[in-house]
């Protein structure tokens, strides 16, 4: 009667064994760590120093080498959470389209008369034009510079909005070509401080997108927020202007399509540029720090194919005159244009230090974030206070098991044994699982496991007592067994799923911590009702099949 | 027969509604304080919700408050708050402070000049002092936590009610909602009575109250809907009794257990976690007391109609998933 199939004992214990071997790696933490970590290095880089082959040798790379990951608040490290400012893009869009609409309305000069840009909000562009009676055929010149949009919501859209009124013409992007601009300036910004956070060769480091406009950036071991914002929060957004002026003023009207922006490194000195740039960042391909001609530290870039003829054709017309190259709103060099850079090549200098050189190479290289970024929330945890938590969660862990244990051999014997040993393979289990699918552990998650040890026996209790119930109306001890195990089960799935549910939304709506211990939360669940159905009652039923008691004592 | 911890006697026959205008009125009486306390007190709502920065700083010297008072004081940031925290597995040089600064600005966190400036002046109050973590949350993501917060008890508690509903009956989830209701409104009551820092993993522990309080309901009500078969003709006052003393054992047991680890957490955790903990400790508590004592109280006020057939046809499925698992 208490049977269980042959196929069946071998799946729980396949599963135990197979669960238990993926947790084992997570005794070794540190070796194992170090072996994965010069895994990675060979991968990345090719090659190993003695150290790191020593480190890869300590663990033997046929074991499984999975490791639960420790959340910042166990292992120190750095979280951000940033904003995009989606619409700077939009701006930005716009800002380049004026050359274009000018030069559409030129040709309707004779018509419209003449042509001029006014203030506007940010993301719109507005054209005044001089015969106010004219205005439709300049929307409809303007219209044509539209171009389809290609997303699935946004079909038939064009990805620019043109209205007329008065002598005004009012341009800005259609709906569909926001979501698609926004979409872009996501996964763009996405990418960019992937790269950045990246080159900084941190472990495991989480960024990713939150909501529409978010990004959330977690690197474990770096020192704090404030280096993380220093090696991401930069904009270093490069790009090349024509120099229409000098002045001194910071004030002084800088004339319609001109920008006035300072010296990086001489205080008083601004410059009036032309608002649009000759060619951007993001046209580079390569930036490497160099030294100038008088030895001094530079930064050597080259552009791609557009971007070399764009500044080709620049400096073949405008030699004698100078050019500024403005980082992040500075302009930290002004040179002359000696003769035509076909190239694309050239070097940027400024008063730099080989220090600033290479980090301003690396920026560059990684490309431009396509738009600025608020920080709204930051935490920095020190890798001792992690340490003290970890230690602290262990021991009651370990001090929460053993009571836990106490409490149920004393309270059903044999039985709480198995439930104890049952427990033990829980725990096991959840870090396997934890371990498997590479999930982060947290100070709340400690706290959820050692929780779940209280909770794990629940389903064991409920059986044991419906057991002990069965046997008072009795019943031989095979039977009140099964019908224990039989009874107490809709109790168990009710009780559980309850519990499944409030963990799901911890875990959709939560966010770091919190995540992290709904996912133990979640874990522990699935576990806790595997060990406390299926192995408790493999140990009975072998125990029983051994013994074969006539009656047995709970 | 061999010893056995017997936490509660083989038989029992409590009658929980002996005293039930007592403990009722005890209950509704805890809830209605618990909801004038957050109102009359307010809560001491931790960064996650209103916004700002909180510095742990550590120093093997004795922390003076006053001091770090005074070096921030000129700084001019508003609201700050200095307390020392202690704990036993700290170690005898180990002094650790907790400092909150109000939000600066309006949506964004703390600049790192800012934070600077700040580690700079605690310096000279404290050249020891060494800063163990900073977390700073500004005011518009703050805004957003808070209704989060509230979005994730109400959608845990209303996909709860919808489960016992299915399960069971209505006059079951009306119950299991009072229940649930009570827990966490107490929960609430007792942060804002000692003025506990109230933060998102408070929230959390919340959600897991709501978890193990169903949990404890659900047992009894399983049992009650196996009674009702069971004794077709006795007054549903005794079969919920009857319901209740049978499992009462269990109860006990489970929530012995669960208790035992969360005691354990409270004293070797360390002070991070010892809110969470607090919190989730005290609704095991509440949550036990409302299974046996409130949830089904709001049934029998309600009534069941026991003339429907018996066995639900939902309960097939588990009774029969049940059976399957022995061949």
């Amino acid at each position: 009667m208490l049977q269980i199939p042959l196929w069946k004992r071998v799946v729980i214990i396949g599963l135990c064994v197979i669960g238990l071997g993926m947790a084992a790696p997570n005794l070794f933490y540190n070796r194992v760590e170090g072996h994965n970590d010069a895994l990675r290095t060979l991968e990345r880089s090719g090659a190993l120093s003695d150290e790191q082959a020593a480190a890869k040798a300590a663990w033997p790379d046929w074991l499984p080498s999975g490791l639960v990951n420790l959340g910042l608040d166990l292992r120190g490290g750095a979280h951000l959470l940033a904003e995009v400012h989606l619409s700077e893009v939009y701006k930005a869009r716009m800002d380049a389209l004026w050359p274009e609409a000018r030069k559409a309305l030129s040709g309707e000069r004779t018509t419209i008369g003449s042509i001029r840009r006014v203030a506007s909000p940010d993301g719109e562009l507005r054209i005044q034009i001089g015969n106010a009676d004219q205005i439709a055929a300049a929307v409809a010149a303007v219209k044509a510079l539209a171009t389809p949009v290609v997303t699935l919501t946004g079909v038939g859209q064009s990805d620019i909005e043109v209205t007329g009124q008065g002598d005004t013409i009012t341009i800005r992007l259609s709906e569909a070509e926001q979501a698609a601009t926004d979409d872009r300036t996501m996964q763009q910004s996405l990418e960019i401080v992937r790269r950045r956070v990246d080159a900084a060769g941190t472990r495991e480091p989480t960024i990713m997108r939150q909501g529409s406009d978010r990004i959330l950036i977690e690197v474990p071991g770096i020192g704090s927020a404030a280096e993380l914002k220093s090696l991401i929060g930069t904009t270093a957004k490069l790009t090349f202007h024509q120099v229409v002026g000098r002045s001194s003023n910071p004030d002084q009207p800088a004339g319609s399509g001109n920008v006035i922006l300072p010296d990086a490194n001489t205080q008083g000195i601004y410059y009036i540029l032309d608002q649009v740039p000759v060619v951007s960042g993001d046209e580079l391909t390569d930036a490497r720090p160099e030294t100038d001609q008088n030895g001094y530290p530079a930064v050597g870039f080259r552009f791609n194919p557009t971007g070399a003829r764009a500044f080709g054709d620049f400096t073949q017309n405008h030699i004698g005159e100078p050019f500024a190259i403005v980082l992040d709103g500075k302009v930290i060099s002004a040179p002359v244009i000696q003769s035509h850079i076909a190239g694309g090549s050239g070097i940027i200098t400024g008063r730099f230090s080989s220090q600033e050189a290479t980090d301003l190479a690396l920026l560059l290289r990684a490309g431009a974030l396509p738009a600025g970024m608020t920080f709204l929330e930051e935490r920095t945890i020190g890798p001792e206070l992690g340490a003290d938590s970890i230690a602290g969660g262990r021991m009651a862990a370990a001090v929460g098991f053993v009571a836990v244990v106490a409490v149920m051999i004393a309270s059903y014997g044999l039985f709480g044994l198995f439930a104890s040993i049952a427990l033990m393979i829980n725990i096991g289990l959840i870090f396997g699982v934890m371990s498997m699918i590479g999930s982060t552990l947290t100070l709340p998650g400690i706290a959820g496991i050692v929780l779940t040890m209280g909770t794990a026996v629940d389903a064991n209790v409920l059986i044991f007592e419906r057991i002990r119930e069965e046997l008072r109306t009795a019943k031989g001890a095979a039977r009140a067994i099964e019908l224990g195990f039989e009874k107490a089960m809709s109790a168990i799935v009710d009780a559980n799923v309850t519990t499944f549910i409030t963990g799901v939304i911890l875990f959709v709506l939560g966010a770091g911590p919190v995540r992290g211990f709904a996912v133990t939360l979640i874990i522990g669940i699935l576990t806790s009702v595997f060990t406390a159905i299926y192995v408790t009652r493999l140990m009975v039923s072998a125990w029983y099949d051994r013994r074969r008691p006539k009656t047995i004592e709970l | 027969m061999a010893f056995r911890l017997k936490l509660v006697p083989e038989h029992t026959s409590f009658d929980f509604f002996k005293h039930q205008w007592l403990t009722f009125g005890a209950s509704v009486a805890a809830v209605i304080i618990s909801i004038i306390l957050p109102i009359v007190m307010g809560l001491n709502f931790g960064i996650d919700f209103r916004g700002g920065t909180t510095i742990r700083t550590e120093s093997t010297q004795v922390i003076d408050v006053a001091s770090y008072r005074q070096a921030l004081s000129t700084l001019d940031l508003g609201d700050v708050s200095i307390t020392e925290v202690f704990d036993p597995s700290f170690r005898a040089d180990q002094h650790v402070a907790m400092i909150r600064i109000q939000a600066q600005g309006d949506t964004q966190a703390i600049t790192p000049e800012q934070i600077g400036t700040i580690e700079a002046a605690l310096k000279t109050a404290d050249p020891e002092v060494r800063f163990i973590s900073t977390e700073s949350v500004g005011p518009k993501v703050s805004g957003e936590l808070i209704w989060t917060a509230v979005w994730s008890v109400l959608a845990a508690a209303g996909a709860i009610v919808v489960y016992v509903w299915v399960r069971f009956e209505w006059q079951y989830s009306i119950g299991a909602l009072a229940s649930l209701v009570h827990d966490v409104v107490l929960t609430v009551g007792l942060f804002a009575l000692f003025q506990l820092k109230f933060d998102l993993t408070i929230i959390a522990a919340l959600l897991t109250i709501l978890g193990y309080s169903i949990n404890d309901t659900v047992v009894v009500f399983d049992r009650l809907r196996e009674n009702l078969v069971k004794y077709k003709t006795m007054p549903l006052k005794d079969v919920m009794n009857i319901s209740v003393n049978e499992t009462l054992s269990r109860t006990v047991m489970t929530s012995g257990t669960t208790l035992i680890s969360l005691i354990s957490l409270i004293v070797l955790g360390g002070d991070v976690i010892r809110n969470f903990v607090l919190a989730m400790t005290w609704g095991v508590v509440v949550g036990t007391y409302s299974s046996v004592y409130v949830a089904k109280n709001i049934v029998l006020f309600i009534g069941l109609d026991r003339n429907k057939k018996p066995g639900d046809p939902s309960d097939k499925f588990f009774t029969e998933g049940a059976a399957n698992a022995d061949h």
